[in-house]
């Protein structure tokens, strides 16, 4: 199993305030890897400045080679993309424009497959396409969002809180088509305070805390954890007194 | 007033009002996408006029030379940028662009530029040479600040105006220029005589605005220019150069100013700073349409000429003034109409 993404001892600091410290991660091809943890714990964080929007101390490998030099535009490049939190959307433009745009580093070829593969995986996008991207419902938003990022074909997609605002049904679609990815050959790299729904899907899981990891493992075990399920599932086990 | 002067004055306004219009697309262009308010703009008009005006009596103008210069800076803040990862592919890049590209330009006005030189030869020549200045004042002047408040960058860019503008006068001299028109051919409709002068001015405008307008709207780079002024993170995430959107949207704005200032200076003389009042008028335009509107901009610039062609009819004294004051009644409009537009945050 070779490490497709590999970040080792990051820290990541805004001025003096260090809000990641020595994290340490890895994702494999084909895997899915969550990241849970409370409001304020350093995963978005975490996962912009993987990205390359947020200055990171230490090392960052992505298919073997070294990120460090790169800026965002190169990384998305090289196969790595961000769905980010606010979703960062062209709003004005309608929502063929932005899959167009999404398609931008490869060729024009291979974005008319994107095109049919996206519309595949969200059908709702391929009924909405004349529309403005800012008149979409939020989940609407999100699957575009996810759409866009997925049109350039990466390797690993980095999504940010998906569920976030959303009811709960369209957050059930969202996690079955983020479940999909996997069997189309996409890594990811999922940020989400949604825990259940979260470790359900994954395969392995961290657990971050107050900017650093404090739990790993398969996310079999990370859902039996009791800590994790005091602090994180909302339930307590029989007995749950201590870790 | 009768109609035929009524008339005459409208015509002259709305000539005078494309080349605003032209002048206040640009603005709004190169706000969109780099937040820039580009003062400069005027110098571009001067220097494409009077570099024109030059090469049409057999010189070479500066701003060639010029040109040159600017590209041995931008050459060396390319390299200082990419010290940490220098790629010879990158390097050989920054060479074809920065040096390579602004010498030729120089080699070619060298080897054409004669007192028979056509028109046509003269024109491609001086929009050569904005451009290559456009292109490097963005690298040199705004890339680095490319992450800065709007405030910033609107101090470098007077800085850049004040900088070029004595660079004009060094190159140009403080006498004016006139250069020869593009076509003497004329058509009489009723009393109104077009020239052929400006009837270029109405089609270029015409044409540039259907150009931008297949651009923005049908091309891939059209978009990811548009895409990087909706959203600068979201196009970056997408793996959109936003200095190279930068860069095109300045390469675009120092050639419209350029063809702007050929098309003017055949009706008038054109002097180093008279640029920055026609790029001030396009810069009221723009301020009506919001720095946002493209066609509302248009519109305004044509209502912007027609208001200097009546003024400088009835109060030719205080024709300055009365155009200036337009932008009065429509900050205070669009202050109270608007919602608080908050400093964008980077």
């Amino acid at each position: 199993m070779s490490a497709l993404l590999s970040v080792s001892d990051a820290h990541v600091s805004y001025g003096k305030v260090e809000a990641v410290r020595s994290v340490s991660l890895e994702v494999a091809d084909d895997e899915i890897v969550t990241i849970i943890g409370a409001n304020g714990a350093g995963k978005t964080t975490l996962l912009n400045a993987i990205m390359g929007v947020l200055p990171l101390k230490g090392a960052t490998a992505f298919a073997g080679a070294d990120m460090t030099p790169l800026d965002i535009e190169d990384r998305v490049a090289a196969g790595l993309s961000l769905v980010p939190e606010h979703r960062e959307l062209f709003g004005t433009m309608n929502v063929e424009d932005n899959l167009q745009l999404g398609a931008f580093r490869i060729p024009k070829a291979t974005a008319a497959k994107s095109f049919e593969r996206v519309y595949a995986l969200f059908p709702r996008l391929k009924e909405r396409r004349k529309q403005l991207a800012g008149t979409l419902s939020g989940g609407e938003q999100q699957m575009l969002a996810m759409g866009r990022a997925l049109m350039g074909t990466p390797k690993l997609l980095m999504l940010d809180e998906p569920s976030l605002g959303l009811a709960p049904i369209i957050v059930a679609d969202i996690f079955r088509t983020i479940g999909e990815l996997r069997a189309a050959g996409v890594s990811v790299l999922l940020v989400e305070q949604n825990a259940q729904a979260a470790l359900q899907i994954a395969d392995r899981a961290y657990v971050m805390e107050l900017g650093e990891f404090i739990l790993s493992g398969s996310a079999k075990d990370i859902a039996a954890n009791q800590r994790v399920a005091a602090s994180y599932l909302g339930f307590q086990h029989e007995g749950a007194s201590g870790i | 007033m009768n109609t035929t002067i009524m008339l005459f004055l409208l015509q002259d306004g709305i000539t005078n009002g494309a080349i605003y219009a032209l002048l206040g697309l640009a603005l709004v262009l190169v706000f969109a996408v780099t937040r820039v308010i580009l003062i400069p703009q005027g110098e571009f008009v001067t220097f494409g006029a009077l570099s024109y005006a030059m090469l049409a009596t057999g010189q070479v103008p500066g701003t060639a030379k010029l040109a040159v210069a600017m590209g041995v800076v931008a050459f060396g803040l390319d390299l200082f940028d990419a010290r940490r990862s220098l790629r010879l592919k990158g390097i050989l890049r920054a060479v074809a662009v920065n040096i390579i590209l602004p010498v030729a330009i120089l080699a070619l006005t060298y080897g054409l530029a004669g007192p028979t030189t056509s028109v046509a030869v003269n024109i491609v020549l001086s929009l050569l040479i904005v451009a290559a200045i456009g292109l490097f004042l963005y690298r040199i002047a705004f890339q680095p600040l490319a992450h800065t408040s709007v405030l910033v960058l609107l101090i470098a860019s007077v800085g850049c105006h004040l900088a070029l503008q004595g660079l004009g006068l060094v190159f140009f001299g403080a006498e004016g220029l006139r250069g020869p028109a593009l076509s003497n051919t004329a058509l009489t409709i009723g009393p109104l005589r077009f020239t052929g002068q400006s009837l270029a001015v109405y089609g270029l405008t015409i044409a540039f605005i259907v150009a931008l307008w297949l651009f923005f709207g049908f091309t891939l780079t059209g978009k990811a220019l548009r895409a990087t002024a909706v959203n600068r993170l979201g196009a970056r995430l997408v793996g959109i150069r936003t200095t190279l959107s930068g860069q095109i949207a300045f390469l675009l704005a120092s050639l419209i100013g350029a063809i702007s200032g050929i098309l003017i200076v055949p009706i008038t003389t054109l002097y180093y700073d008279t640029g920055f009042l026609i790029g001030l008028k396009g810069f009221i335009a723009a301020i009506i349409g919001g720095l946002v509107s493209y066609p509302l901009t248009a519109v305004a610039a044509l209502l912007v000429g027609s208001v200097e062609a009546f003024s400088s009819f009835y109060a030719s004294n205080f024709k300055e003034v009365i155009v200036f004051t337009l932008i009065l009644p429509v900050l205070v409009l669009r202050s109270l109409a608007a919602p608080e537009v908050e400093e964008e945050k980077d």
